[in-house]
């Protein structure tokens, strides 16, 4: 097999055999097998989805890279393209959806309000960015990212996951549980990772604290 | 009351109902201002004796800080200009009755009023919160009501880099600077209610059979692969039998109307491209004649012909995406979908052609449309009209309308009566499914659609079968539009006056509406004569045909709510906007 994503570099093959044997490491072949055969969870929240429709559909087409098969459940997908406005009222049903798939997953922030809250950042009922829950892989700008833009966003996630070494997966650790916290519909939307700030602002009410220490949640 | 009425006549509400009404006589405003007592009573006669029997819209404007205004827009469903009611409340006090026995549609509208500007509405079935969760404190569109993030009250923002900075909107969100928070508010405490009201709210069945059934809520979204987006309904059912359903919405919701009254009018202008992504030039189209008719200004002769192809494009794009996504929706899984996906392509070329984007156009100015079309484009859509899409229509035409499965899956279920339809508020393909020949573009003739020559297809058995048959007519119908309009396109400018950022809009309210793919697509705009609108209402019309799921779904079985959903053809960006 001579192809350049699994055969190890400098290691010569007797050319007779170059059509039959590779040789290769674990990680090259685990990580070539995992990013050519992605599987997005099939979940839109805004118009950013019919571009994602548009990008598995027949003019630009991502099973040639392997993506084909989306799935509702997130139970048997990859990577969860976050693809539209996230409110406050969904953020917990895709934090839930997250914690559901199962490990390796990645997250794309699919187009502007995804990344960033986008033009509708100001709204009352919007998340400024699916990353304020969720670490996300690849940030895809457009509103909406064309179909191209989309897929060179998944090319690019394949090539990270290409990059990634077995022995430091953070999954394959013992004591590794990444769940993320569920926010809360309260008045407003409460993170529960940020309870104890809204305790002591409850108490305090100093402005100045309070601009230091949510930054510092933000990065918890 | 002898005399015949006529169809055009709007009723001299004020000399036929002294006391009760009077002329709304501020300098930009139409329509008459009825007193609260009253309401039902005149609205009664309004229903059954002047014939306005089509509710099309609610809302509430703030004008803050006298008084809280509720707006109704009738129409008659036999054509005709709108009659525009008004009922005017103090703002602490702000409580109207419900008109919901009269007009079953004002359900939601009136739900969402509520919600967003918190008038209550006496005697409404089930009035909860709509767009935002049971819980959320204060009523977002209220002017003195300022969310975490508030700058200022308008746009352009003296400064977004005092010190040549940018700076992070988040960093400024104090946990109590904008939201208010209850005393001794405890976060461990909380508990969310709004899931319990939905389930109370489904109503079990009262029959007294012998078989003792018990019925389950089941739900299905808002993650579901059926409900096109975000979109979540609870379904009370016995068996595989729908007892009672209750649509949830919100989960999309963008804060238009917010947002909209803080940008200036132009900048509104992509942000309605968002609405309803999939026919963005609809969208574009409905909110330049609402501004225009404020402004009083006319776009020139070739700027309409390109409005109505534009126009009309999108009806076909939108209703290739509803067909293709009807069968996904029916089992097909993508086959017929990338059918009208390949048709869809051909067209968002030319839009990008046109305009440089895709699906968000921002091509509308008011007077006129940005730019002019580029060399070449005028060959492109005449092949479009002529040549590659009406083969195209009849392709797709042939390969469904008499396959054996979706005739046996459409043919009489999610059946919804003329009468029901009309009361429901239901507009668009769905009400002309159900045998009433209303159409926009000839009740009440906007642009230049009184040139053409085309046909308002009806049918009459009001199912999922015949949505999905006037689907593909009106395809047909809007390809004889653009083939008319290509060929009479005159030359000229296509803006009037000097394009500018900022224009002058004299203060006043209009009501600007169009028969988008999806329904009747209206825009009311309050101006108080500054750069922003004081109020900024979309009527959208796949949210208002959604107050009629539940009348088509019960009865029937859970796997054909899937279909009726598909077959009425929602846009998550327009239903909770």
């Amino acid at each position: 097999m001579q192809s350049e994503k699994i055969n190890k570099p400098d290691i010569n093959i007797p050319p007779e055999l170059q059509s039959q044997v590779a040789v290769t490491t674990l990680d090259r072949i685990y990580n070539w097998s995992r990013a050519s055969s992605l599987w997005p969870m099939m979940f839109g929240l805004a118009c950013c989805a019919i571009e994602m429709i548009i990008t598995a559909a027949s003019r630009v087409d991502f099973s040639r890279f392997g993506m084909e098969v989306m799935r509702p459940s997130p139970r048997q997908a990859d990577v969860m393209i976050v693809s539209g406005t996230v409110t406050k009222k969904m953020v917990p049903q895709i934090v839930r959806l997250f914690n559901q798939m199962g490990e390796p997953k990645y997250v794309v922030a699919m187009g502007a309000c995804a990344s960033g809250g986008g033009p509708f950042k100001e709204g009352y009922n919007v998340v400024s960015g699916i990353d304020k829950f969720l670490p996300v892989d690849v940030y895809i700008p457009g509103c909406p990212p064309t179909p191209q833009a989309l897929l060179h966003g998944l090319l690019v996630l394949q090539k990270k996951i290409e990059k990634e070494k077995l022995t430091d997966a953070e999954w394959y650790k013992k004591d590794f549980h990444e769940e993320i916290p569920i926010p809360i519909l309260g008045p407003d939307l409460l993170d529960p990772r940020k309870f104890h700030l809204f305790k002591k602002e409850l108490e305090t009410t100093t402005e100045e604290f309070l601009i230091e220490s949510d930054a510092k949640g933000e990065e918890a | 009351m002898e005399e015949k009425v006529l169809v055009s006549d709007l009723p001299a509400l004020d000399s036929l109902y002294p006391e009760k009404v009077i002329l709304d006589t501020r300098s930009g405003y139409g329509g008459f201002i009825v007193q609260r007592e009253f309401l039902l009573e005149l609205f009664k006669d309004i229903h059954d004796v002047w014939g306005y029997d089509m509710l099309s819209s609610i809302t509430g404007v703030d004008y803050f800080p006298e008084m809280m205004e509720v707006v109704y827009h009738f129409y008659r469903s036999l054509g005709g200009g709108a009659l525009v009611l008004k009922v005017q409340v103090p703002r602490d006090d702000a409580v109207v009755p419900s008109i919901f026995s009269i007009y079953n549609g004002a359900e939601f509208q009136e739900r969402e009023a509520w919600d967003l500007l918190g008038i209550k509405f006496d005697g409404h079935p089930d009035l909860r919160r709509i767009l935002m969760w049971e819980g959320f404190a204060g009523h977002p569109l209220r002017k003195d009501w300022k969310e975490a993030y508030y700058e200022e009250d308008t746009k352009p923002f003296s400064s977004r880099w005092p010190e040549g900075v940018a700076e992070h909107a988040e960093k400024k969100n104090l946990f109590k600077a904008n939201v208010k928070y209850p005393d001794n508010f405890d976060p461990d405490k909380w508990i969310a209610s709004g899931e319990e009201a939905l389930y109370l709210g489904l109503q079990k069945s009262k029959n007294d059979q012998d078989m003792e059934t018990e019925s389950i809520v089941i739900n299905l979204g808002p993650q579901h692969p059926s409900t096109h987006g975000v979109f979540r309904m609870a379904a009370l059912i016995e068996g595989e039998a729908i007892i009672d359903l209750k649509p949830a919405f919100g989960y999309l919701h963008r804060n238009h109307e917010k947002i909209g009254e803080r940008n200036t009018f132009l900048q509104n202008m992509p942000f309605t491209d968002r609405l309803d992504y999939i026919s963005s030039m609809s969208n574009n189209f409905g909110y330049a004649l609402a501004v225009e008719k404020l402004m009083g200004v006319k776009p020139p002769e070739r700027a309409e012909y390109i409005r109505v192809i534009m126009a009309e494009l999108t009806r076909i794009v939108s209703h290739f995406i509803s067909t293709g996504f009807l069968l996904n929706d029916l089992g097909a899984f993508f086959t017929p979908a990338l059918y009208a996906l390949k048709e869809r392509e051909l067209i968002l070329d030319v839009f990008e052609a046109v305009s440089g984007s895709r699906m968000m156009c921002n091509y509308f100015r008011f007077g006129g449309v940005v730019r002019d079309l580029p060399a070449g484009i005028h060959e492109t859509i005449k092949n479009l009209a002529f040549e590659r899409l009406p083969g195209k229509v009849d392709e797709l035409d042939q390969l469904l309308t008499g396959n054996e499965i979706v005739r046996s899956r459409c043919i009489g279920i999610g059946v919804l009566t003329a009468e029901q339809a009309i009361n429901l508020s239901a507009t668009g393909p769905i009400l002309r499914a159900s045998g009433v020949p209303y159409d926009i573009r000839r009740a009440d003739p906007y642009s230049i659609y009184d040139r053409f020559d085309f046909d308002i297809p009806v049918l009459y058995h009001g199912d999922i079968y015949d949505r999905y048959l006037i689907r593909i007519e009106e395809m047909r119908q809007s390809i004889r539009i653009i083939q008319q309009a290509i060929t009479q396109i005159p030359e000229g400018p296509v803006f009037e006056g000097k394009p500018q950022y900022q224009v002058k809009v004299p203060a006043g309210e209009a009501y600007g509406r169009v028969e988008a793919p999806k329904g009747e697509l209206g825009f009311y705009v309050v101006s108080n004569g500054q750069a922003n609108p004081w109020r900024y209402h979309v009527r959208a019309p796949s949210f208002i045909n959604l107050t009629s799921l539940r009348q088509m779904c019960l009865n029937y079985k859970v796997a054909d709510v899937v279909a009726i959903l598909g077959s009425i053809d929602i846009v998550l960006g327009e239903v909770d906007r």
